[in-house]
């Protein structure tokens, strides 16, 4: 069972999708029933992935590795270290959770919609565990195709401008990244007469520091798109405006990830000397710290609640990079760490709208006020999302931001202080969010009959409250499983670190809370 | 058992093939007299047997090849069986035992079925045989003109259809126009060498100066033929109007067939070709081949008729292949023939599932036709999903691993630029490709319309090239292999 454990992951949301296919189209509710059983299915078989895993285990574990097409050097190759590990629980559990979002909201073409969610979530999951470029490449091209049906055909007024750009946005990211990969592929072909796909193969390669640049912008272009990172976002706020809420949840929680994850596994132990450049790593820490001011100043003026939490991940994402460049252990770990948040407090996010749009069908922030009144569990929760996405200590936020800062202020004083106003504009975008949709008096009549939240809303919010709390005050076994990837990252690109070569290194490493993973 | 010096059994074995495509099209054209003898499905019957004949031919000559592990010459080397010729010829089979299964539905329907048709089929299948197994110059005009005079009358066959008549017009004046160009290149290639025998005028050309203007002259004249029959820019006037004029199952095979068979041509020529000789000719290639991508692409973003949307697209398909010569190693030879294998199959079966559009009174032709078919027939809606996402390149469909090694071949032989061009089109190319994935999909049935024409035929031939389009595409090793014994 072990041996193909990530296969079954894999696999079982397909499955799901297989049988979903003979159910019959008119039974609505049995069609729900089953996507959602589907899905839990895919999150109880992905439980073992961390009763298992290994801390401090160098390597990847719960490997798999067959051929696939030996003419090209592609295997089916997949594993998981710590960094995956947690992206793959975060994705198992959105898909629970988006499954269960989508309930009262989908009235039409449900059967199709069901069956796009189950295939996305496969195409996720496969882009976290690839060990193989190719199947990388195949899986994160997948994800695209659900994406543009969800949001094309079950999304708001604009939707379809919203998912062609969407689409063509990644994809012309992606094909760039294409030529990289095949860069990389042909280099290994060059230096050790053989064609692979392989990760652990391609890393071996020694690249003059003058290709390795040009691989490194073509695939920053891919990741950066799927971040995105601040001259690329502009497909985000529309993507995220029309999505249906689940869509918006798991684009938001996951897919976003994806670009993250691709500079941590590839563009970072791939293309060590390029990542280390220092002209190169200001360009990404000053996009970065671009994107949190840009991004927070934006929302400060949204009209719409979406477009507001959607700015408000070119924000938290632009926390997530700057934590990557600044290539210490801290930034780093903070960084995946802070991915984990954004997908759990941006997902509430997401869904607290969808809960209020269900019942208002606007999104206009001023037709609302003083909802707190009428919906008082509504309220909590909500209050309950944005201050952890504001980064209130003892939630989740807090934590990531914090430790983010503390890699950045390592690495530059300037970027953490630049940084650090994103955190400000941020507790202040979402605070008079909360103002004036949610205290003072209901000033519009329409607000004062909307029902509370049912039972299958509240439960819906349950699991990813307690999760926020956890991390929150309790976040050691995620800087206990981060250590080792993230240490390996950063012994890749800047080998002299952890030698202690100058005394400001040595004294944070025993200080950083990843460093107390006693075994 | 040799009948004569001219004719031995060895030239006989060389083009067995084409003896039974031509002997079975006149048998179908004589049939086609006999008011007893002309059921239609009898001739379809026909078709597969010669079919069928035409394919023992192929596998008698692959075991033959494998077993000697060299290539046959036929006729004093007029005619070559080697890997390449079969693979093409394979292609050919295929395309056209497809087009003729989808025909029958087609005809009935637009009220224009003739015998003579699958005669044609076949007429132009033993015209293609010989481009991709000719090695003389003489051998190879003869193929062409075989094949395009097929064309011009096939194009044409709805004569009650004024745009057919005018497509076929056009098809015609303009290949009469370019066969011109093509044969002058060749009396001057025959002049230099003192020989039509590709071989020999390979020879001559090496032995000159790329530079010399008689050289160029003869390449460029050749070209402009070549460039004319497989649509690329700025030669690719005609395939708008060609393809949407045209029957939709003759759009098909030419688009498939007819364009495949130019490639072979195209490579018979120039695989071979000097080194020295291509590297003058890359930069011209080059602009050529971004002009096609280009011209492809972005005429294809405006057009509603699906007909002219895909004879564009083939258009800028044409350009991938195009970067595979420019390329000019052997992973690019590789990409040409992975793309047009797989190249065959989507494109087939996105011309199939608009003849299932055609009913009695609706052309079935115009991105409105097509609206909301995922309520009306999800099976051929899915099935056109996967072959746009093929033709686009998206994994995990076939298309993807043409251009995957149509890039890699430009990685690999340096031409940064060229890949990163090719590679942004495919985003544009997604653009227009998800027009007709949005109207099937998302938008609404205009109204009420009688369902689509669906006989065990289509369903059959749309259903085998959806599944090899998606087989090719998540296990594409068996194919790769014999995309690759194609290189030896």
């Amino acid at each position: 069972m072990d041996q193909h454990l990530l296969s079954i992951v894999l696999l079982t949301p397909l499955a799901g999708l297989a049988v979903l296919l003979f159910l019959p189209g008119g039974n609505k509710n049995l069609i729900r029933v089953w996507a959602n059983l589907a899905a839990l299915a895919g999150f109880l078989v992905s439980i073992p992935l961390v009763t298992r895993f290994q801390i401090g285990r160098p390597g990847y574990q719960f490997e798999e590795f067959a051929d696939w097409i030996p003419s090209l050097g592609a295997h089916y190759h997949i594993g998981i270290d710590g960094i995956s590990l947690l992206l793959v629980m975060l994705t198992t559990v959105m898909g629970v959770i988006a499954m269960l979002v989508s309930w009262s909201a989908i009235q039409d073409r449900v059967k199709e919609y069901y069956a796009m969610f189950l295939l996305l979530q496969t195409g996720m999951i496969g882009v976290f565990l690839s060990l193989d470029f190719f199947l990388f490449y195949i899986f994160w091209e997948l994800v695209l195709v659900p994406m543009y049906f969800i949001i094309g055909v079950w999304g708001g007024p604009r939707k379809l401008y919203a998912a062609i750009k969407f689409f063509l946005y990644t994809l012309a990211g992606s094909v760039l990244m294409l030529l990289g990969i095949l860069t990389l592929y042909f280099q290994h072909f060059k230096q050790f007469g053989s064609y692979t796909f392989e990760i652990s193969e391609l890393m071996k390669l020694n690249l003059p520091l003058g290709l390795q640049e040009w691989v490194f912008w073509a695939f920053f272009i891919g990741f950066a798109i799927k971040v995105p990172m601040f001259p690329f976002h502009t497909w985000l706020p529309d993507a995220h405006v029309e999505a249906p809420t689940a869509g918006s949840v798991i684009l938001a929680a996951v897919l976003l990830k994806m670009g993250t994850y691709g500079f941590l596994r590839f563009s970072l132990p791939l293309l060590p000397g390029a990542s280390a450049d220092r002209t190169i790593v200001q360009i990404l820490a000053a996009l970065s710290i671009i994107g949190i001011i840009y991004g927070a100043l934006v929302c400060l003026m949204q009209a719409d609640w979406k477009k507001l939490i959607a700015y408000s991940s070119v924000s938290h994402l632009g926390f997530c990079t700057l934590g990557i460049f600044s290539m210490n252990p801290n930034g780093i770990a903070g960084s995946v760490l802070q991915q984990l948040n954004h997908g759990i407090s941006t997902g509430m996010l997401f869904m607290v709208i969808g809960v209020i749009y269900e019942r208002r069908h606007t999104r206009e922030i001023k037709e609302y006020g003083g909802l707190a009144h009428v919906m008082p569990k509504f309220a909590i929760i909500f209050a309950i999302a944005m201050l952890s996405s504001a980064g209130l200590p003892l939630l989740n936020g807090f934590i990531g931001e914090f430790t983010i800062l503390q890699g950045a202020f390592e690495a530059n004083l300037v970027w953490a202080a630049f940084a650090v106003t994103g955190v400000i504009l941020g507790a202040a975008y979402l605070l008079w969010l909360y103002q004036r949709t949610m205290l003072g008096q209901v000033t519009n009549g329409k607000n004062l009959t909307i029902p509370d939240m049912n039972f299958r809303e509240v439960a819906m919010f349950v699991p990813l409250i307690a999760w926020a709390i956890w991390i929150g005050v309790y976040p050691k076994p995620y800087f206990d499983i981060l250590k080792q990837p993230v240490d390996q990252i950063v012994q890749r690109v800047r080998p002299d670190y952890f030698n202690g070569n100058t005394v400001r290194n040595a004294a944070v490493i025993p200080a950083a809370p990843h460093a107390g993973g006693a075994q | 058992m040799n009948l004569s010096a001219f004719y031995t059994s060895t030239d006989h074995f060389t083009i067995t093939p084409a003896i039974m495509m031509a002997l079975f099209g006149c048998a179908i054209l004589l049939f086609d007299f006999f008011p007893f003898l002309r059921q239609r499905r009898d001739l379809l019957v026909l078709l597969s047997v010669a079919e069928a004949f035409a394919g023992y031919g192929l596998i008698q000559q692959q075991r033959w090849i494998s077993a000697n592990g060299v290539a046959l010459q036929g006729f004093d080397g007029a005619v070559t069986i080697d890997n390449f010729s079969i693979f093409f010829n394979w292609i050919f089979l295929i395309a056209a035992v497809i087009v003729a299964i989808a025909s029958y539905k087609y005809l009935e329907v637009a009220g224009e079925h003739h015998g003579e048709y699958y005669g044609l089929i076949l007429f132009a299948q033993c015209g293609m045989y010989f481009l991709a197994t000719g090695t003389d110059l003489v051998t190879l005009f003869i193929g062409l003109e075989l094949m395009a005079l097929t064309f011009y009358v096939m194009v044409g066959f709805l004569r009650s259809d004024r745009r057919s008549n005018e497509a076929a017009m056009k098809y015609l004046l303009l290949g009469a126009f370019s066969s011109g160009f093509l044969v002058y290149g060749f009396s001057i290639l025959y002049g230099m060498a003192g020989s039509t025998r590709l071989s020999d005028v390979l020879a001559a050309l090496a032995s000159r100066d790329p530079w010399n203007p008689v050289v160029f002259l003869a390449i460029a004249t050749t070209l402009v033929g070549l460039f004319f029959k497989i649509s690329a820019a700025p030669f690719h006037m005609w395939a708008p109007d060609a393809y949407e004029g045209a029957p939709t199952t003759v759009t098909a095979y030419l688009s498939v067939a007819s364009k495949a068979a130019s490639f072979a041509f195209l490579l018979r020529m120039f695989k071979d070709m000097p080194a020295p000789l291509l590297a003058a000719w890359t930069p011209m290639l080059s602009v050529i081949a971004v002009i096609t991508l280009t011209l492809g692409n972005l005429g294809a973003i405006n057009q509603t008729n699906m007909k002219r949307l895909l004879a564009y697209s083939s258009i800028s398909h044409a350009g991938y292949m195009l970067l595979g010569v420019i390329a000019g190693n052997d992973t690019g030879l590789k990409g040409i023939y992975v793309y047009i294998m797989v190249y065959t199959f989507m494109t087939l079966g996105a011309f199939i599932v608009i003849v299932a559009l055609r009913r009695a009174n609706i052309i079935g032709e115009d991105l409105d036709d097509i609206a909301g078919l995922i309520h009306k027939s999800p099976g051929y809606a899915t099935l056109m999903l996967i072959f746009m996402l093929s033709m686009a390149g998206i994994p995990p469909t076939a298309g993807f691993l043409g251009k995957y090694y149509i890039f890699l071949a430009l990685i690999q032989s340096g031409h940064f630029t060229l890949a990163a061009i090719g590679a942004l089109y495919v985003a544009v190319a997604v653009y227009y490709y998800f027009k007709i994935v949005r109207c099937m999909f998302i938008r609404d049935a205009e109204e009420k319309t009688p369902p689509l024409a669906a006989s065990l035929g289509l369903r059959f031939a749309v259903g085998l090239t959806g599944v090899l389009t998606l087989a090719i595409g998540i296990y594409p090793e068996p194919f790769l292999r014999l995309a690759l014994a194609t290189l030896r």
